[in-house]
C-alpha cells in the first residue's frame, strides 16, 4: 500500500510540474508574438565575416545596434578567409539565402554585383545625407562598383607600403626616401643582409592571394601585366619576366631563408623578431608592428611602396559589407550595414575597444579625429595618402579592361593566380626555368582570357 | 584419384525453408532498413549525383552558362597534365610514410616491449602524436619545427655550425613525408607492440636454450610471427594517409610534387570553383581508387583468411 500511494504522489506531481511548465511557454509564446505584432517582426540577421579583429570588435559592439533596434538579433558567424569565401560563394551562388549580411573583398564584389547575386545599394546609401557617402574613399570605392553601381560598402581598407626597421638601417648606413625604387631597395636588402638575419621579406607562399598580392603589383610597376586592352594574357611579355627574375634574385640575395613558406604572418613574425630588415605588405601590418606588445614598436620606418615605371605601385584591398539579394530581411540588413560602416560606428570602436583598434581606410573621416590621428601617428598619414593616390582602374603603364589592382576580377582568377603561384613557387626553390614557368601560367591565363572576349 | 564418400556433400540450405519464421525474419530486415536506407542515402545518391554534375558545364561563377557537356570535363581532366603527377605524389607520399612509419614502430615497439620503470607513462608519450589533430600537428611543424628562424630544426643545425636547411622551399615532398611520418608511427608502433605482446615466451625461451643470439631470435622467430601484424598496420596506415589532406595545405600548398589527389580535388572545386570539373576528377579518381583498392585488396586480405596462402 504504502508504495502505490508514494507512486500515486509522484504521478501527481509529475503532471503538476507538467501543467506548470506548458502554461508557462504558453504565456512566453504569446508575449513573443505580441512584440512582433507591435514592431514589425522579431528580425534574426546572419552574418558571415571574416576572423580578423576589426570583425570581432564588430561582434562586441553588435549589443549596441540591437540595444537601439529592439526585435533585431545579429547573429555572427566567423570563419577563416580560404573558408569564409568557399562558404559564402557556394551559398550565394547556389542561392541558398543563409546569409543576411556577407563579408567580401574587393576581388569578389563586382563580379557578384554583375552577376545580380547582391542588393544594389546605391539608392539607400546616397538618399542618407547623415551616412555621408561621398566621405567612403574614392579609390576604395571604384574598385567595389560594376557599372556605377555600388554593390558593397567598405568595413576597412588598405592598401601596400614599405615597412623598415630603422635601426637596422641606421647601423648598416642605409637611407631610404619616402618613394623608392624596387632597384634601391633590392641594392639596401643586399647591404642589410647578415647572416641569418634577412634584408627584405617578401611572400612567397603559393596562393594568388599569398604570392601574388605583392608580384602582381612589381609586374605592374615594371610594365607588365596579366592581360592587355582585348584580354589577350600578356604572362609570356619580357616585362613579367624582368619583373620574375627581379623578385627572385631579391629573394635569393638577401631574403628570408624559406620564402615558399612565408605569407604575411610569417613576415610580420620575422619583423617583430628582428630576424628581417624590411618589408613590404600590406599597410595594415604597420598597426601591428605599432601595438603595444611590438618589441619593434617605435622602431619601424614607413614609404611608399617601391616602384620601377609608375608613380605609385601600393595595392587596394578592402573588406566590404554587402547584401545577398536571397536576404528576407532586406530593410534591416541595410541597415545594420549602414550603422557597422557609419562615422558613429568608428567613434564608437575607438571610444569602447581603442583608438588604434579603428577600422583603417574606409572613410577620409577616420583620418581626421584627433584620437586616431595621434593613436595612429606613424603609419595613418601615409596610409591615407597611398590610398587616395593608387589607381585601380589603371595600376600598371597600359590600360586594363578590368578595375582593381593586384588581382583581375574575373571569375578564373582565383586558378589561374593560384596555378601560376604554385609554378613560380617551383621557380623561386630552383625546380623549373623563368621561362617554362611563365610559359605554362600564359597557357593558363589564355585560356581563362579567351571567356572574357 | 577415387572420389571419396567425404567430398560429395549434397549442397542444402543452412535452415528448411518451411521452418524459417517469417515474422522474426521481417522483423530482422525492418530493424536493418534504417541503416541501409541511410547508407544509401549519404553514399550511393551522392555518388549517382556526383556522375550527372560531371557531363555539365558547371561553374559556380558563371551562373548564365550551365547545360549538358558530355564528356568535355573528362577530357579536360585527363588532358591537363594534372592527373599524372598527383597520381605519383600520392603513392609516393603514402609508400614513404607507411614504410617509414612501420620502421619506426617496429623499433618503438620492440623497445617498449620490454619491462623498465615509468613504461606506461613512455606509452603515452608515444602515442600522444596520433591524438594531435592532423591541422594541429602540421602548424606545430611548420613553425615549431621546420621555420628558419624560430624553428628547432634549424636552431640544432645553427648551434652545429650546419647551413640552415630551408624546409618548405627546398624539400617540400620530405617535410610532408616527415609529419606524417611523425603522426603515424606510434599508429603503427600500437598494432605491432599487440602483436610481440602476443608472442609465446615458451618459444622464445627455447631458443635461448637453443643458444640464438638475439639477432637471429629476432630475424627467425619475431619477424616472422610479426608479419600479420605488419601487413594489417600496412593496409590500415595506406588506406588512412593515402586521403592525407592537412599537411599539404599547411605546410607546402601542393609544390614540389606534393599536389596528392585529395589535394587535387580540394583546389579543383573550391579554388577552381568548377564543379562539374571537380566531378568528373572525383569520379576518375574513384575509378582509379577501385582498380588499386581491387589488386591491393586482394593481395594483402590474405592476412584475414586463416592458413591462406602463407
Amino acid at each position: 500500500m504504502p508504495s502505490k500511494k508514494r507512486a500515486l504522489v509522484f504521478g501527481a506531481g509529475a503532471l503538476a510540474s507538467a501543467l506548470t511548465l506548458a502554461a508557462c511557454s504558453g504565456g512566453a509564446v504569446k508575449s513573443d508574438d505580441g512584440a512582433a505584432g507591435g514592431e514589425g517582426g522579431n528580425v534574426t540577421l546572419n552574418l558571415a565575416t571574416v576572423n580578423n579583429g576589426q570583425m570581432k570588435d564588430m561582434e562586441q559592439l553588435k549589443g549596441e545596434y540591437e540595444k537601439a533596434n529592439p526585435g533585431v538579433t545579429v547573429n555572427f558567424q566567423v570563419m577563416e578567409e580560404a573558408d569564409l569565401r568557399a562558404a559564402v560563394t557556394a551559398d550565394v551562388a547556389s542561392k541558398a539565402g543563409q546569409y543576411d549580411i556577407v563579408t567580401i573583398g574587393a576581388y569578389e564584389t563586382p563580379q557578384w554585383g554583375a552577376n545580380g547575386w547582391l542588393v544594389d545599394l546605391t539608392e539607400p546609401l546616397a538618399s542618407d545625407s547623415n551616412y555621408d557617402v561621398e566621405d567612403i574613399l574614392e579609390p576604395v570605392r571604384a574598385a567595389i562598383s560594376n557599372d556605377g553601381k555600388q554593390y558593397a560598402v567598405p568595413f576597412y581598407g588598405e592598401s601596400s607600403i614599405l615597412m623598415y626597421n630603422k635601426e637596422m638601417l641606421d647601423k648598416a648606413g642605409v637611407t631610404l626616401s619616402e618613394n623608392p625604387t624596387w632597384q634601391e631597395v633590392a641594392d639596401a636588402a643586399k647591404k642589410l643582409k647578415k647572416g641569418n638575419t634577412a634584408g627584405i621579406c617578401m611572400r612567397g607562399k603559393p596562393g594568388w592571394g599569398d604570392l601574388f598580392a605583392p608580384l602582381t603589383t612589381v609586374v605592374q610597376t615594371f610594365g607588365g601585366n596579366w592581360y592587355d586592352a582585348d584580354w589577350n594574357a600578356t604572362v609570356d611579355s619580357p616585362e613579367w619576366k624582368q619583373a620574375v627574375t627581379f623578385y627572385k634574385t631579391m629573394l635569393d640575395e638577401s631574403g628570408e631563408a624559406d620564402p615558399v613558406s612565408y605569407s604575411f604572418n610569417e613576415c610580420l613574425t620575422a619583423l617583430k623578431e628582428g630576424q628581417a630588415a624590411m618589408w613590404a605588405d600590406a599597410s595594415v601590418a604597420a598597426s601591428l608592428l605599432e601595438a603595444d606588445d611590438s618589441p619593434v614598436k617605435g622602431k619601424m620606418g614607413y614609404a611608399h611602396m617601391p616602384v620601377d615605371k609608375t608613380q605609385e605601385s601600393g595595392w587596394l584591398w578592402s573588406w566590404n559589407l554587402a547584401v545577398p539579394a536571397t536576404t528576407k530581411n532586406q530593410e534591416q540588413a541595410v541597415d545594420f550595414v549602414k550603422w557597422a560602416t557609419s562615422k558613429d560606428y568608428i567613434k564608437l570602436v575607438g571610444e569602447q575597444i581603442g583608438w588604434s583598434n579603428v577600422p583603417p581606410g574606409s572613410r577620409n573621416s577616420t583620418y581626421e579625429i584627433p584620437e586616431y590621428k595621434e593613436a595612429a601617428a606613424a603609419y595613418a598619414p601615409i596610409t591615407l595618402d597611398v590610398m587616395n593616390s593608387v589607381n585601380p582602374e589603371q595600376p600598371g603603364v597600359n590600360p586594363q579592361p578590368w578595375v582593381g589592382i593586384q588581382y583581375v576580377s574575373i571569375p578564373e582568377f582565383q586558378d589561374v593566380g593560384n596555378q601560376c603561384a604554385q609554378l613560380i613557387a617551383d621557380y623561386i626553390a630552383n625546380r623549373t626555368s623563368v621561362d617554362d614557368a611563365l610559359g605554362k601560367c600564359q597557357d593558363l591565363a589564355a585560356a581563362a582570357g579567351e571567356a572574357q572576349k | 584419384m577415387s572420389v571419396t564418400e567425404v567430398d560429395t556433400v549434397k549442397a542444402e540450405t543452412a535452415t528448411e525453408p518451411r521452418r524459417v519464421n517469417t515474422s522474426e525474419l521481417r522483423a530482422a530486415r525492418g530493424l536493418a532498413a534504417p541503416a541501409i536506407i541511410l547508407l544509401i542515402l549519404l553514399t550511393q545518391i551522392p555518388f549517382l549525383v556526383t556522375i550527372v554534375v560531371s557531363t555539365i558545364n558547371y561553374n559556380l561563377l558563371r551562373p548564365n552558362d550551365r547545360g549538358f557537356t558530355g564528356f568535355d570535363n573528362y577530357v579536360s581532366a585527363l588532358t591537363s597534365g594534372d592527373l599524372w603527377p598527383s597520381i605519383v605524389a600520392t603513392v609516393s607520399i603514402t609508400a614513404a610514410s607507411v614504410v617509414l612509419s612501420v620502421v619506426f614502430g617496429m623499433i618503438f615497439a620492440l623497445l617498449l616491449d620490454r619491462a623498465f620503470p615509468g613504461r606506461a607513462v613512455a606509452r603515452t608519450l608515444m602515442i600522444t602524436p596520433f591524438l594531435v589533430m592532423p591541422a594541429a600537428a602540421a602548424l606545430i611543424w611548420k613553425y615549431s619545427m621546420f621555420d628558419t628562424n624560430i624553428g628547432i630544426l634549424n636552431w640544432v643545425s645553427r648551434s652545429l655550425g650546419l647551413p640552415v636547411v630551408s624546409w618548405g622551399t627546398n624539400h617540400p615532398l620530405a617535410t610532408v613525408i616527415i609529419v606524417l611520418t611523425w603522426q603515424f608511427t606510434p599508429f603503427m608502433m600500437l598494432i605491432l607492440l599487440a602483436g610481440l605482446q602476443g608472442q609465446d615466451k615458451g618459444v622464445l625461451e627455447a631458443a635461448q636454450v637453443d643458444g640464438a643470439g638475439t639477432w637471429r631470435t629476432f630475424t627467425w622467430i619475431t619477424l616472422p610471427h610479426m608479419r600479420m601484424y605488419v601487413e594489417i598496420g600496412v593496409l590500415l596506415g595506406s588506406v588512412i594517409i593515402i586521403q592525407v589532406f592537412d599537411p599539404i595545405a599547411i605546410l607546402t600548398k601542393g609544390t614540389g610534387g606534393t599536389k596528392t589527389l585529395a589535394y587535387l580535388l580540394y583546389e579543383r572545386a573550391f579554388i577552381g570553383l568548377d564543379i562539374g570539373q571537380a566531378a568528373a576528377y572525383g569520379v576518375v579518381t574513384v575509378v582509379l581508387t577501385l582498380i588499386v583498392a581491387t589488386v591491393a585488396l586482394r593481395t594483402l586480405f590474405k592476412v584475414f583468411m586463416a592458413g591462406g596462402s602463407r
